[in-house]
């Protein structure tokens, strides 16, 4: 398990345990944090469930893919600490990991 | 007015085979899209990428199996009615008519929803004035590209989409480029066509911004972009461009009375019915305990809601249980010649 801080647009917090070797995305889904869409369930096919990253953590996160990037550009409102919340498999590194959610996937 | 036993709406992988399993029992369907060709999410977001989990078929891409299930219905020449989405759903007596954004009517027995995720619509600026010059001097596709003769023209986004018009565009127009990253998604020929011509003079090429402002009376007339370290410009511009994709929405079906939870439809798994009587859901949209968002489990959504249908259909008549391999009936209706 690893603490993960969901803060949503309206900048409620939500710190959830997150059990390792789930995603961010599947940890806000199954915990109802509203906000993340996740339409395609993960497949890095859509855009909705897009985060942005707490600055202290952009360095210690995994690079992104180029289709990650790619499907970035299609977000709502990308940022240079944006992030698809399906590609951030949660493990020990991870545990205190914190994530604004954009107001909108769509 | 087109009449069937039922109306499918969405010609994704779940929806065409849906189409098979009412042509094998003998009921017609018609197929409304909301995009231009059918397939789905298999051929607008994976086309080329391969499905290695269709049963009985290793390997396969998206577009590989639109055309296999395109080739699998064939025999009941079902019409499709392409660029329409579902509008207004009215019940008459024991039959539902429905109409679609582009005035076609329909009139059915029963509705299968097989709309995956939603319909696909292009994604938009989120900058509130966009709204105002949408369709004017501010476009999300182009239908007439002759407008932009001569004039100059802001192309965002950096994807195929974007690139390409860029280019074509570059040869009657002023462009200017603007995307979010240094990267692009679109083709790298594509990609360093743009910078040639950037180099040229050709294209103003902006990258690390994206869109901040936009003005004009009636039309647009000038833009301001800004730079990710906040740096903002001001440019003239007589049309913008968009292309950011597409994104998918339920649209008018969320007020069709439906239960609907997180975007999903509630159905029952014995035969994928809704809470509205002779309307099913199956695929990416349907949800029960259990459900997965595979292809291969909208094939079974979509045989149990073609036998859900029946009843609707032919009031008056039970289904028997064939197989195709044995069922004169179903051969007859692939149009198999028996000697």
């Amino acid at each position: 398990m690893s603490k993960i801080t969901y803060i949503t647009h309206d900048n409620k917090t939500h710190t959830i345990d997150v059990q390792n070797g789930l995603t961010v995305m599947e940890g806000a889904i199954q915990n109802d944090i509203p906000g993340i869409d996740a339409d395609c369930g993960g497949g890095m096919a859509c855009a909705t469930c897009h985060v942005y990253v707490n600055d202290n953590w952009s360095d210690k996160l995994p690079k992104k893919e180029d289709g990650e990037e790619d499907m970035l550009d299609m977000a709502f409102e990308p940022r240079s600490n944006s992030r698809l919340s399906c590609q951030l498999i949660v493990s020990n590194e991870l545990d205190g990991l914190i994530v604004n959610i954009p107001s909108k996937q769509v | 007015m087109n009449k069937a036993d039922v109306l499918i709406i969405g010609a994704g992988p779940t929806g065409l085979f849906c189409a098979h399993q009412l042509g094998i029992i003998g009921l017609s369907s018609e197929i409304v899209d909301n995009l231009d060709k059918a397939g789905g999410q298999c051929i607008e977001l994976y086309p080329d990428k391969p499905i290695y989990d269709i049963p009985a078929i290793p390997e396969c891409t998206g577009e590989e199996l639109t055309n296999n299930l395109l080739k699998q219905i064939k025999p009941f020449n079902i019409n499709f009615h392409l660029n329409q989405r579902v509008e207004e759903l009215k019940k008459v007596n024991d039959r539902w008519h429905v109409k679609t954004n582009g005035n076609k009517e329909f009139d059915v027995a029963s509705i299968v929803i097989a709309g995956g995720v939603g319909s696909f619509e292009p994604r938009k600026f989120t900058i509130k004035e966009c709204e105002k010059f949408e369709g004017n001097s501010l476009f999300y596709a182009v239908k007439d590209k002759t407008i932009f003769k001569d004039k100059t023209i802001s192309i965002f986004g950096g994807g195929d989409s974007a690139l390409d018009w860029a280019i074509e565009l570059s040869n009657t127009s002023k462009v200017n480029l603007i995307h979010r990253r240094d990267g692009f998604s679109g083709m790298e020929a594509s990609v360093q066509k743009i910078k040639e011509l950037n180099d040229k003079g050709k294209i103003n090429l902006y990258t690390k911004y994206q869109l901040d402002s936009v003005s004009g009376d009636n039309k647009i007339n000038s833009i301001k972009i800004k730079h990710d370290d906040g740096e903002v410009k001001d440019i003239k511009s007589d049309y913008v461009l968009g292309f950011f994709g597409l994104i998918m929405q339920l649209g008018p079906i969320l007020d069709w009375g439906l239960n609907i939870d997180k975007k999903k439809v509630e159905v029952n798994t014995e035969n994928f019915e809704t809470n509205i009587n002779g309307i099913f859901a199956i695929g990416d949209i349907c949800s029960y305990p259990g459900k997965l968002k595979l292809i291969l489990s909208g094939f079974h959504e979509g045989a149990l809601a073609a036998r859900g249908c029946f009843k609707y259909a032919k009031p008056n008549e039970k289904l028997r249980f064939e197989f195709t391999t044995t069922s004169k009936a179903a051969q007859e209706r692939l149009g198999i010649k028996n000697d």
